[in-house]
């Protein structure tokens, strides 16, 4: 990312905080160490997210954490041109993108699709995280791979 | 006959609603709202406002139905009932509840209503402002990802990438809906028509929605009666009976974080098949729909997973001529509905279904015997209705 523009999005949108049950506790210290896990039962292996308290699937309660590479599939992203927040006034237009994780169940993951805001990749695109550090969290972002 | 269902043995029997005004402009607070949309539709009905004994409500009312029971004097209350979910998805579902209950037996005349004041209280399309967040939004509003023109969006144009649709069948449903609020005095765009250039030249609110693909954000209340078919007899207007009502959600929809099961969805796709099936109908004989559009893209899913066109169909089947009344295959949203009458929550869509099939709507469809509320696209639960006229 260029000097002039540390982050995607301006600062004043809301920093991530674990939730108090401790539930993605892990997931936010990943991302601290530019690692990128999802949540998934010990017991039959199936990945969720976002996390919850039960696997879906087999219904145990002993949930892990799963290392993923950080590559994924480009399901499907907007252009955002409406600054729903006041941090956004003079940021738009840009990208939200949702993301699917082949090495996780094809999970998917919501983050901003880094680069030009005009640009229009195709649906299913390769895309990669990239890790983007701020004062107290890390955002998972995404690029085009190339 | 089934044991189990409600089909034509509970009928609406009265509808009202206050006059609809711009976000923030109501000028009396939101309960006074409540209670003025409550006797007006008691009024229609014929009945003495205080016979009504049920409550039926949804998304979170904040008038609360005890509050509501005590300052209209009703005489008691035997049911109160709320759809779990915010926004519009209970709409369909607050009617089917409020039928189950007269149906039961709790309740002889029972109220279903929505009222809304957001210059009282918050605006939906805002966020609002905080230093931290956790939990689901903690993974979605650090990107900007707030508000629901923004998911709407990402899974209306995975859907439109994966059936090849582009803009059109989106202003098919923005002009047809301006288009109706024409005929409509109610309508708070009654009077302001829109022509395809407007359309093309509004700003994005996020792609693929313009402006005019959003529905608005308004201040009223609307309100509708029903009570069993054999005391709808007696009622001041012809009744619209209850042909079926659903309500659910399809596998795993509500999987936070973007992850429902079957994505590019309006989450009907389990439901649309109970609900005709209770009424003993096909998508075919539906004379007219009131599709719940807080977005243009959600409407034509919508119509896909109701069984009126396939997916493949979407781009010659909504367009302008089809869904416009009196002329159109499937006129749809023939009140403005939430796009150009009033975002009401969908309320608005439910009492002119009964409109339609009593024959007084202000952009009648001719001979409508057979209307159909689809409330809520995508969120969890949505809900669905049939009334019909015998």
């Amino acid at each position: 990312m260029s000097a002039e523009k540390k982050f995607y999005l301006p600062e004043g949108l809301p920093t991530p905080r674990p939730a108090r049950t401790g539930i993605d506790k892990e997931f936010w210290e990943a991302t601290r160490r530019h690692e990128l896990v999802v949540q998934q039962c010990n017991s039959c292996k199936t990945c969720q997210w976002g996390p919850e308290l039960i696997c879906h699937k087999c219904h145990s309660f002993d949930l892990g954490w799963r290392k993923v590479s950080g590559k994924g599939r480009l399901y499907s992203w907007v252009r955002c041109w409406n600054p729903v927040h006041p941090a956004l006034k003079d940021a738009c237009p840009y990208l939200v993108a949702v993301v699917e994780l082949p090495d996780a169940d094809n999970v998917r993951m919501v983050g901003n699709l880094l680069g030009d805001p005009m640009q229009n990749p195709p649906f299913d695109s390769a895309v990669e995280a990239v890790f983007e550090d701020h004062p107290e969290a890390t955002l998972v972002q995404w690029r085009v791979a190339g | 006959m089934n044991e189990y269902t409600v089909k034509d043995r509970v009928a609406i029997i009265g509808v009202g609603e206050t006059t609809y005004y711009k976000r923030g402009q109501a000028p009396v607070p939101e309960f006074r709202l409540a209670c003025e949309a409550i006797i007006k539709a008691a009024d229609d009905a014929g009945i003495d406002v205080r016979d009504i004994d049920g409550i039926s409500g949804y998304a979170d009312d904040r008038n609360e139905a005890s509050r509501l029971a005590t300052a209209l004097g009703l005489k008691h209350l035997g049911f109160a009932g709320m759809v779990w979910g915010g926004g519009g998805g209970g709409g369909s579902g607050a009617v089917g509840n409020a039928a189950a209950a007269v149906n039961a037996g709790y309740s002889k005349y029972c109220v279903v209503f929505r009222a809304l004041a957001q210059g009282q209280f918050g605006r939906f399309g805002q966020a609002p402002v905080t230093n931290h967040v956790s939990g689901t939004a903690a993974y979605t509003a650090p990107y900007g990802l707030y508000v629901p023109a923004q998911w709407v969006a990402l899974r209306t144009r995975r859907f439109m990438h994966q059936y090849g649709i582009n803009q059109e069948p989106l202003a098919a449903v923005a002009m047809a809906d301006y288009y109706h609020a024409q005929f409509n005095p109610r309508a708070v765009m009654y009077g302001r028509p829109l022509t395809r250039e407007q359309y093309d030249k509004s700003r994005w609110i996020v792609e693929p929605f313009h402006l005019y693909d959003c529905c608005m954000e308004n201040d009223g209340s609307a309100a509708l009666i029903l009570t069993t078919a054999d005391r709808a007899k007696d009622a001041r207007k012809k009744p619209a009976y209850i042909m079926a009502a659903a309500q659910g959600s399809n596998y795993r929809h509500n999987a936070t974080v973007e992850n429902s099961f079957d994505y590019a969805s309006s989450n009907f796709k389990t439901l649309a098949p109970r609900l005709f099936e209770m009424a003993g109908i096909e998508p075919k004989d539906v004379d007219c729909a009131q599709i719940y559009e807080h977005f243009s893209g959600a409407v034509m899913i919508s119509l896909v997973e109701h069984g009126f066109c396939k997916p493949e169909e979407v781009m010659e089947f909504v367009t302008f001529e089809n869904i416009t009344a009196p002329k159109g295959k499937l006129p749809i949203n023939t009140s403005g509905g939430n796009i150009a009458e009033c975002y009401m929550h969908g309320l608005e869509l439910v009492n002119e279904a009964v409109r339609q099939v009593r024959g007084d709507s202000t952009c009648q469809v001719p001979d409508a015997k057979i209307a159909l509320v689809a409330s809520g696209p995508m969120v969890s639960p949505v809900s669905d209705l049939i009334v019909h006229s015998k």
